[in-house]
C-alpha cells in the first residue's frame, strides 16, 4: 500500500487533489481511497486529504500517519503545521514552492532523504499561467506522477479532465504536464 | 363574506341569531338541511356537548369534499378534534385521515399532497387541520414552512383559544384577561396578560399565499363558502375557524353559536378574506356590541365581573383591542358587507 | 460499473435506483452530499417521478415522510446526529405507524460540545425507537444496503434506518460498483403498502389506543422485527444472488476458527479491526472478528452462536452510554450471558477522534493477556482530564469543561490528526 498525505489550505483544491489522485489510480486498475480531514475549516485554514494505494481492497479506516509521500501544497504551512509528522527516511515530499528547500529553512533537514524523492516546484506559477487561477493541485499531481513513477501522467490527465471538463481541464492538464517535466528536469 | 351569500335585504332576525334556511334562495341554503349532504364525521364522536371544534371541523371537511367530489385527504394534529373523532374502533371519519403527531400536521399534509403528484394523482387533495396550540405554537415552525413552499395544503385552525384536550392551559391565542389552568385568575391580574399572543391570520398574509380567510362557526355558511373557494385555489392555504369550547370557556353549551356571534359583533374576532398578503374582503359588524356582551357569559372571564367591584380598567383594554380591530379592517361600515 | 467515485454519491445514486417518488430532507454535516446529489438527480431529470422537498426542520422532513408514506409514495430521507434527535418524535412516530420510510443516517457525534464528526452517538440515542437499523462496513456496502433496505421496509411495512460513518464513509472517494438500474428493478419490486391514504378506500390511520390495545400493537412491533431477524439474511442472500456480492446480513465473522479473542464492532472500524486481525494473526495471534450489521433487531442468537467459542470477547464501540459503559456491550453480554465469558467494552472513536491500527493492536494484546478493564476507553488522554478534575476541585467557578479542555490543547502544536 503507497499512502500519500497532502497538505494545504482551504480553498487550494487539497480535497480534490487526493480525489482526482484516487481517480488516476482507479484508472489504472488499483484500489485507492481518497478522503478529507473532516473538517469544517474555513478558506485559508489549514487542511489535509489522504489518498492510499494498493492493489487490493482497502479497509484501512485510520488517518494517514505513516505517509509514503507528502504533497505540500502551501509552503507557508511549514511554520504552523507539523506536515511532515511520521514521514519515514524512505518518503516523498513534494512542495509548491519555486523557491529551493535551503530558501524554505529545510536545507539540512531535508538531507535525510534520498535527494531524487524530494522536489520544489513552482506549482502555482503553473496553474496561474495555465489555468488563470492559483489552485495547484493538479499540476502538484503531474508532478507527483514524476518523482514517484507511481502513476502515469496519461492517468492523471485523465482523471483531471473527469473531475473538470472543457477548457479549465485542458488547462490543468497542461499545467500537470509543466510540473512533469520540471520535476523530470529537476 | 363572499359576494356569492350577501343577502339582497338587510336583515337581521333577533332572538335566534340565524338566518333561517327556509328564507334563503334554494341553491343559498345550507346543505345541512339536504339528505344528500356529505358528512365528513359522522355521528359517534366524542366531542363534548355544544363543541365548536366539532361543528367547524364538520363543516369544513364536508364543504372540502363537496368540493373536490370526496377527494380528500386530511390530516390532524394532536388535539381534542383528533381524540374525540377516533374513539376506537370507532372513527367519525368518512375521508382518509391520518393522525401523525401535535406539532407537524402542515408537514405531514405537504408529504400526502407531494406523494399525490409523484402518483399522477394531483387532483386529490389535502387539508391540515389542528388546533390553536397545534397552530400557532408547537406546529409553527412546520406550517410556516408549508406556506413558504407554497405547497398544495388547505391547513385550517379551529381556534378555541387555548390547549384544551390537555385540560385547558394557555396557547400563543389565549386572549388577555383569560383564565387557563396555566393563567388561573389569582392574584391582582387575574388571567393571561395583556400583550402578548399572535395573530396568525395576519402572519399566514404575510407568506403572501394565495389565500388566507378567517371564519367562525356564527356563519357556517360563510366557513363552507370558504374553505369550497380554498379549494379551487392550489397552493398553500389558510383558514382560521373561531370555535367556541364549553368546557375550556366555561360557557353553556347552548351558547356556542351566540358567543361566536357576540365575538364578530363586538370586532373582537374580525372576519375577513386576504388573497396574496392582501385583505380583500370582510365581514362588517351588523349591530356593534360592547364586549363585555360577550365576556360575560364565560365564566374563564368571570373576574372582570366580581360582584360590586368589576375590573373597568382591563374590561376597557379589551374594548380597546376589539376597537382597533374593527379601526384596522373597517368593520363598522355603513354599506354592511364589502 | 465499477467507479472511483465518493459513498455519498454513490449512495445516492443507489437510492436514485431505487426509484424513490419523495425525497424530503434538510442538510445537516456529514449527509448533505447525499442529499444534494439526490436533489441534483430529481432536478436535472435523471430521476423522474419524484419529488423533492426542501423543508424547514428534520422534524418537517421526517414529518413529510410520514405523510407521503401513508400515501404510498416510496419515500426517502437522511440526516444525522443533531437532525436525528430533532426528529425523534417523528421517528418513534413513522415506526408506530408502520411506515416503510428508508433512511440514511451519516452518523455523527451528539453535543454538546457541538461535533460535526463521526461516532455512533446519534443512532444509539434511537436505537429503541422501532426502526430497523443497520450498519454499513464499507460504502460498498453503504450502497448495496440501502437497495435491500427498500425492499425489506416495504416487505414488512417498517421503516429502516442504514448508519453509515459520516466522513470516514460518506466522504471517501473509492472504487464502488454501482448496480445498473435493470438489476435494481428486479431485485426491487414496486412498492404495494399494506395500509394507503386513498379517497377511494377511505382509513383512519394514527387514533388514539388505550390500555386495552397498547400492548399488542408493541408487541405486533417487535414481532416485525423478529420477522426480520429471517428476513434479512434471507434478503442478503438474494441480493448476492442477484449482484454477485456480499452485502448485510444480521453479522459477518472474520477468522473466527480458533479464534480465543473476538472483537466485535459495527461500521467502518471492521475495515481497520480487520487489518489488525491479520497482522496478530501473522505474529501467532488467535484472534476474530464479527461485523454486526443488523444491530435492530439485535441477532441475539446469531451473536451468540458466532462468539460461542471465544475465550473473551472485546466490543469496540463508537459510543458511550454516560454513567453505564457501552451500549453494544451490553446488548452482545445479553447474548453472551449463557456463557462465562468476559466482554470488554472499548469505547472509541468519539467525536471523530481516530481509531489507530497500533492503539488497537495494543488493547486486543492485553485482552488477550487478560488485562483490559472491563470499561476502556481507547487512546484516552489522562493528562487532559486530570489537569481538568484538578481544576475543578481547586475552585468552584472552575468554568466550562469543554473550553477549559481546549485552552489546554490549544498550547500544544496543530497535529496532523
Ligand atoms: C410534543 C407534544 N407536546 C405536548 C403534547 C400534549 N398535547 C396534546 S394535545 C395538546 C393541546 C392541544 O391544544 P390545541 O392545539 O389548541 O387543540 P385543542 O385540543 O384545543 O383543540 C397538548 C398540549 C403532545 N401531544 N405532544
Ligand atoms: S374540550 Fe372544548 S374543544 Fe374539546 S371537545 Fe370539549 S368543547 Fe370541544
Ligand atoms: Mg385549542
Amino acid at each position: 500500500m503507497f499512502q500519500v498525505r497532502i497538505h494545504g489550505r482551504g480553498g487550494q483544491g487539497v480535497v480534490t487533489g487526493a480525489e482526482m489522485l484516487s481517480v488516476a489510480a482507479f484508472l489504472e486498475g488499483k484500489h485507492a481511497q481518497a478522503f478529507p480531514s473532516f473538517g469544517s475549516e474555513r478558506m485559508g485554514a489549514p487542511v489535509v486529504s489522504y489518498c492510499r494505494i494498493d492493489d487490493r481492497e482497502i479497509r484501512l479506516r485510520e488517518p494517514i500517519l505513516v505517509p509514503d509521500a507528502l504533497i505540500i501544497q502551501d509552503p507557508t504551512l511549514l511554520n504552523s503545521v507539523d506536515v511532515f509528522q511520521g514521514l519515514p527516511d524512505s518518503g516523498y515530499i513534494l512542495i509548491n514552492s519555486a523557491r529551493g528547500f535551503a530558501e524554505l529553512g529545510l536545507g539540512e533537514y531535508i538531507t535525510r532523504f534520498q535527494a531524487s524523492r524530494v522536489c520544489c516546484i513552482g506549482a502555482t506559477d503553473m496553474a496561474l499561467r495555465h489555468v488563470g487561477r492559483p489552485v495547484p493541485n493538479a499540476a502538484l499531481l503531474g508532478g507527483f506522477a514524476a518523482i514517484t513513477g507511481l502513476i502515469k501522467l496519461e492517468s492523471v490527465n485523465e482523471a483531471i479532465l473527469e473531475t473538470f471538463p472543457g477548457k479549465v481541464g485542458a488547462g490543468n492538464v497542461a499545467a500537470a504536464a509543466a510540473a512533469f517535466d520540471a520535476v523530470k528536469a529537476h | 363574506m363572499p359576494n356569492e351569500t350577501v343577502q339582497p335585504i338587510k336583515f337581521y332576525q333577533t332572538g335566534t341569531l340565524t338566518v333561517g334556511n327556509r328564507l334563503l334562495d334554494p341553491e343559498k341554503r345550507t346543505v345541512q338541511a339536504s339528505g344528500e349532504r356529505t358528512n365528513a364525521i359522522t355521528s359517534g364522536h366524542r366531542a363534548c356537548q355544544g363543541c365548536g371544534e366539532a361543528l367547524g371541523a364538520r363543516y369544513a371537511l364536508d364543504a372540502a369534499m363537496r368540493a373536490t367530489g370526496n377527494r380528500v385527504v386530511a390530516v390532524n394534529a394532536t388535539g381534542c378534534l383528533e381524540v374525540f373523532t377516533t374513539p376506537y374502533p370507532e372513527t367519525a371519519w368518512q375521508l382518509p385521515w391520518l393522525h401523525s403527531l401535535f406539532g407537524n400536521a402542515a408537514a405531514v399534509a405537504s408529504g400526502v399532497a407531494a406523494a399525490m403528484r409523484a402518483k399522477g394523482r394531483p387532483e386529490v387533495r389535502v387539508i391540515a387541520q389542528g388546533g390553536d396550540g397545534g397552530t400557532t405554537d408547537i406546529g409553527f415552525g412546520c406550517l410556516s414552512g408549508m406556506f413558504e413552499r407554497n405547497d398544495d395544503v388547505l391547513y385550517i385552525c379551529y381556534d378555541n383559544e387555548a390547549y384544551m384536550n390537555t385540560g385547558v392551559q394557555r396557547s400563543s391565542a389565549t386572549p388577555p384577561a383569560a383564565r387557563t389552568a396555566t393563567t388561573p385568575a389569582v392574584g391582582d391580574k387575574p388571567g393571561n396578560v395583556f400583550g402578548t399572543g399572535k395573530n396568525l391570520p395576519l402572519i399566514a398574509m404575510a407568506h403572501g399565499i394565495p389565500y388566507v380567510a378567517t371564519a367562525s362557526v356564527a356563519d357556517l355558511r360563510d366557513l363552507e363558502a370558504k374553505v369550497q373557494k380554498a379549494m379551487t385555489i392550489r397552493g398553500a392555504r389558510y383558514i382560521h375557524v373561531f370555535v367556541p369550547c364549553p368546557l375550556g370557556w366555561g360557557s353553556a353549551s347552548q351558547d356556542t353559536i351566540k358567543l361566536a356571534r357576540l365575538a364578530i359583533e363586538s370586532g373582537l374576532f374580525p372576519v375577513f378574506e386576504a388573497e396574496y398578503g392582501e385583505v380583500v374582503r370582510s365581514r362588517a359588524i351588523r349591530r356593534k356590541v360592547p364586549v363585555e356582551d360577550y365576556l360575560k357569559p364565560q365564566r374563564r372571564f368571570a373576574h372582570l365581573f366580581k360582584a360590586g367591584k368589576p375590573d373597568v380598567d382591563r374590561i376597557a383594554r379589551l374594548q380597546a383591542v376589539a376597537d382597533a380591530n374593527i379601526k384596522r379592517f373597517n368593520l363598522l361600515r355603513p354599506d354592511g358587507d364589502a | 460499473m465499477l467507479k472511483q467515485i465518493e459513498g455519498s454519491q454513490a449512495m445516492a445514486e443507489a437510492i436514485g435506483l431505487c426509484r424513490p417518488e419523495v425525497i424530503c430532507a434538510y442538510p445537516i454535516t456529514p449527509q448533505t452530499h447525499i442529499v444534494e446529489g439526490l436533489g441534483a438527480m430529481v432536478k436535472d431529470g435523471r430521476l423522474k417521478g419524484c419529488e423533492y422537498l426542501n423543508v424547514e426542520s428534520e422534524f418537517a422532513a421526517l414529518s413529510v415522510a410520514i405523510g407521503s408514506s401513508a400515501a404510498g409514495a416510496r419515500t426517502y430521507t437522511a440526516t444525522a446526529s443533531q437532525g436525528l434527535l430533532f426528529m425523534l418524535e417523528a421517528v418513534y412516530n413513522a415506526s408506530g405507524l408502520g411506515l416503510p420510510i428508508v433512511m440514511t443516517l451519516g452518523n455523527r457525534a451528539i453535543g454538546a460540545p457541538i461535533n460535526i464528526w463521526n461516532d455512533h452517538s446519534d443512532a444509539m440515542a434511537a436505537r429503541d425507537a422501532g426502526w430497523i437499523m443497520l450498519f454499513a462496513e464499507s460504502n460498498q456496502e453503504a450502497v448495496d444496503l440501502h437497495i435491500q433496505a427498500f425492499r425489506l421496509a416495504e416487505e414488512l411495512s417498517v421503516p429502516v434506518m442504514v448508519c453509515v460513518d459520516g466522513f470516514i464513509l460518506t466522504h471517501a472517494v473509492e472504487r464502488l460498483d454501482i448496480p445498473s438500474q435493470e438489476q435494481v428493478d428486479a431485485f426491487l419490486p414496486p412498492f404495494e403498502p399494506v395500509q394507503v391514504l386513498d379517497p377511494a378506500d377511505p382509513i383512519s390511520i394514527g387514533a388514539m389506543v388505550g390500555p386495552e390495545a397498547f400492548t399488542e400493537v408493541r408487541y405486533l412491533a417487535h414481532h416485525k422485527q423478529m420477522t426480520a431477524l429471517d428476513r434479512i439474511p434471507e434478503l442478503a442472500a438474494d441480493f448476492a444472488a442477484a449482484f454477485g456480492r456480499e452485502a448485510g446480513g444480521l453479522l459477518k465473522s472474520y477468522r473466527l476458527d480458533d479464534a480465543e479473542t473476538v472483537v466485535l464492532a459495527m461500521g467502518s472500524v471492521m475495515g481497520t479491526i480487520k487489518d489488525v486481525i491479520d497482522d496478530m494473526r501473522a505474529d501467532g495471534a488467535r484472534i476474530g472478528g464479527v461485523s454486526l450489521c443488523s444491530f435492530r433487531p439485535f441477532p441475539i442468537g446469531p451473536v451468540r452462536e458466532a462468539l460461542q467459542n471465544a475465550k473473551r470477547v472485546v466490543v469496540v464501540e463508537k459510543d458511550l452510554a454516560v454513567g453505564l459503559g457501552g451500549v453494544v456491550a451490553a446488548n452482545v453480554r445479553m447474548a453472551m450471558r449463557v456463557f462465562d465469558v468476559p466482554v470488554c467494552t472499548v469505547i472509541a472513536g468519539l467525536g471523530g477522534r481516530s481509531i489507530p491500527k497500533t492503539s488497537l493492536r495494543r488493547t486486543f494484546e492485553a485482552a488477550a493477556r487478560n488485562e483490559l478493564e472491563g470499561l476502556h476507553f481507547l487512546d484516552l488522554n489522562w493528562d487532559v482530564v486530570n489537569r481538568e478534575l484538578e481544576r475543578a476541585g481547586e475552585k468552584r467557578r472552575s468554568g466550562p469543561v469543554a473550553e477549559n479542555i481546549l485552552k489546554d490543547l490549544g498550547l500544544i502544536m496543530h497535529k496532523v490528526m
